[in-house]
């Protein structure tokens, strides 16, 4: 399942990000390469700088210094037209979905259809049709968010950022929030989506599911990229790495193997 | 109290002060209108305002809940309007008790729009949308539902405020009870009546205000909160 994404070509890339929020320096000097198709995996403990920075990676959370590239254009964070188009080209998954309760799922998807990309309600209502489609929750268009369980909502926000036609995902621990047994069908998607060749960056728990899916495992801890490299060497029996004793850690918790 | 000179007296005057029962209801129909069309922008720049906007806000929030409204009617109806070409009594009413209800209903949208969960603005952000089309479509239509609860109080407030522009001559129905029972000298029975009045506008704007509520909640939503 492994696959080599060395030789694609650079869809985003980040160099040097940093933010503090006083005197807490919270992510510092990040820099990595999101390439065509790759999956790459954010892991560490709480705290780590993961969120923030892959917040930083739209601007959601503005980086003190830092700078970002898209297709090799460089983003000028502070020009709004400028942002607002990168935003629709970068989509966002939270751990707590954040749909908007007032909204049924089709119309969850389809919002920034009509109101970002100006497309008529007819052809938004297809293409949000669509997406849900493809996380399987066409059946649930009409319902509204407090009517669906968190697997659902999850799937919904996933199939909204889709039908942006993002070119690269960025997830920010997609299944955190979920019941356990609601995990398994958000993995499924994000699954679907790696097999499909979407560019994407998720900060997880997931290791043992990431392992198997991942070209990188990205370790943050304190802010720092601590290191970063195919599972595949950072899990390896041999391996004495940062990486293998955290995954160690969380899978003796849930009981999985490494 | 003779009770059939009473009843006489209010049956005589009863197109008359129910004429004033439609004053009654313009004003406050206007001056809710105005207060609404003010507030929610008030309660927007409030929350989402550069810091001089919010400041401002705050300022005029504070001058309008601080004063009375009695004084605020009579600088504005001879004060500060004439000037501007503005000489009805019932539009200064409309005026005054609007720019006051104004104040006070950017404060409970304002409470609602800081009530939603933040991550939905993320999320509008997130996926490219402009800062006001965000505001407009995804806070606002679920920050005005929360209000209504909250909106009912102020109708209910406002609606009895607004007798105190009797005092510059607007023909509403304090004004004209008073002028009814100082000609019938039936001040007790005419009150009365008038209370009368007030409590069926009342009920007829929370009855109006509950079938909104009902028909605009959000599916699968508790209302009643749990125990």
């Amino acid at each position: 399942m492994m696959k080599s994404v060395s030789q694609n070509k650079e869809i985003l890339r980040v160099e040097k990000l940093n933010k503090s929020f006083g005197t807490n320096h919270v992510l510092k000097d990040a820099t990595l390469t999101l390439r065509e198709g790759e999956l790459k995996v954010l892991i560490g403990p709480s705290g780590g700088g993961k969120s923030t920075l892959l917040q930083c990676m739209n601007f959601l959370i503005p980086p003190d210094s830092g700078r970002i590239w898209l297709d090799g254009v460089e983003i000028e964070g502070h020009r709004k037209r400028e942002l607002y188009s990168y935003r629709q080209q970068v989509g966002m998954i939270f751990q707590d979905f954040n749909l908007f309760d007032h909204l049924s799922a089709l119309s969850n998807v389809r919002i920034a259809l009509t109101k970002v990309k100006g497309m008529t309600k007819k052809a938004a209502t297809d293409r949000a049709m669509a997406e849900l489609e493809r996380v399987g929750l066409a059946a649930k268009a009409g319902l509204y968010p407090a009517q669906l369980s968190g697997g659902q909502k999850q799937r919904v926000s996933v199939a909204r950022a889709l039908a942006m036609d993002p070119k690269v995902l960025l997830l920010d621990e997609p299944t955190s929030a979920l019941d356990p047994e609601l995990i398994g069908e958000v993995l499924a998607v994000i699954k679907d989506l790696a097999t499909a060749g979407m560019t994407m960056i998720m900060a997880t728990h997931q290791t043992t599911f990431s392992s198997q899916l991942a070209s990188e495992f990205v370790f943050m801890e304190q802010g720092t990229i601590i290191e970063h490299d195919s599972p595949a060497v950072l899990l390896a029996p041999d391996a004495c790495t940062r990486t293998k004793a955290f995954c160690a850690k969380i899978n003796e918790l849930t009981g999985e193997p490494v | 109290m003779n009770f059939e000179k009473a009843l006489q007296a209010i049956i005589e005057a009863l197109p008359y002060m129910l004429g004033g029962m439609w004053i009654t209801a313009a004003l406050v129909l206007g001056a809710l209108a105005l207060g609404f069309v003010l507030g929610v922008p008030l309660a927007v720049g409030q929350v989402y305002g550069h810091p001089l906007t919010r400041r401002l806000i705050h300022l005029y929030v504070w001058l309008f809940r601080g004063v009375p409204i009695l004084v605020l009617v009579f600088l504005f109806a001879f004060g500060i309007l004439p000037p501007l070409g503005i000489d009805s009594a019932f539009a200064a009413g409309v005026i005054v008790l609007g720019l006051t209800s104004a104040a006070y209903q950017s404060q409970i949208f304002r409470g609602s729009i800081q009530s939603l969960p933040p991550g939905q603005l993320k999320a509008a952000r997130a996926l490219g949308m402009r800062e006001h089309t965000a505001i407009i479509s995804i806070i606002l239509p679920q920050a005005l539902r929360l209000s209504i609860p909250a909106w009912s109080n102020e109708f209910s407030i406002l609606l009895k405020d607004s007798a105190l522009v009797m005092v510059i001559g607007v023909q509403e129905i304090m004004a004209r009870t008073r002028s009814v029972a100082g000609r019938t000298h039936e001040p007790v029975a005419l009150a009365l009546f008038a209370g009368i009045l007030f409590f069926i506008l009342t009920w007829i704007g929370i009855r109006i205000l509950r079938g909104v509520e009902r028909k605009v909640r959000i599916k699968g939503y508790s209302q009643e909160g749990s125990m």
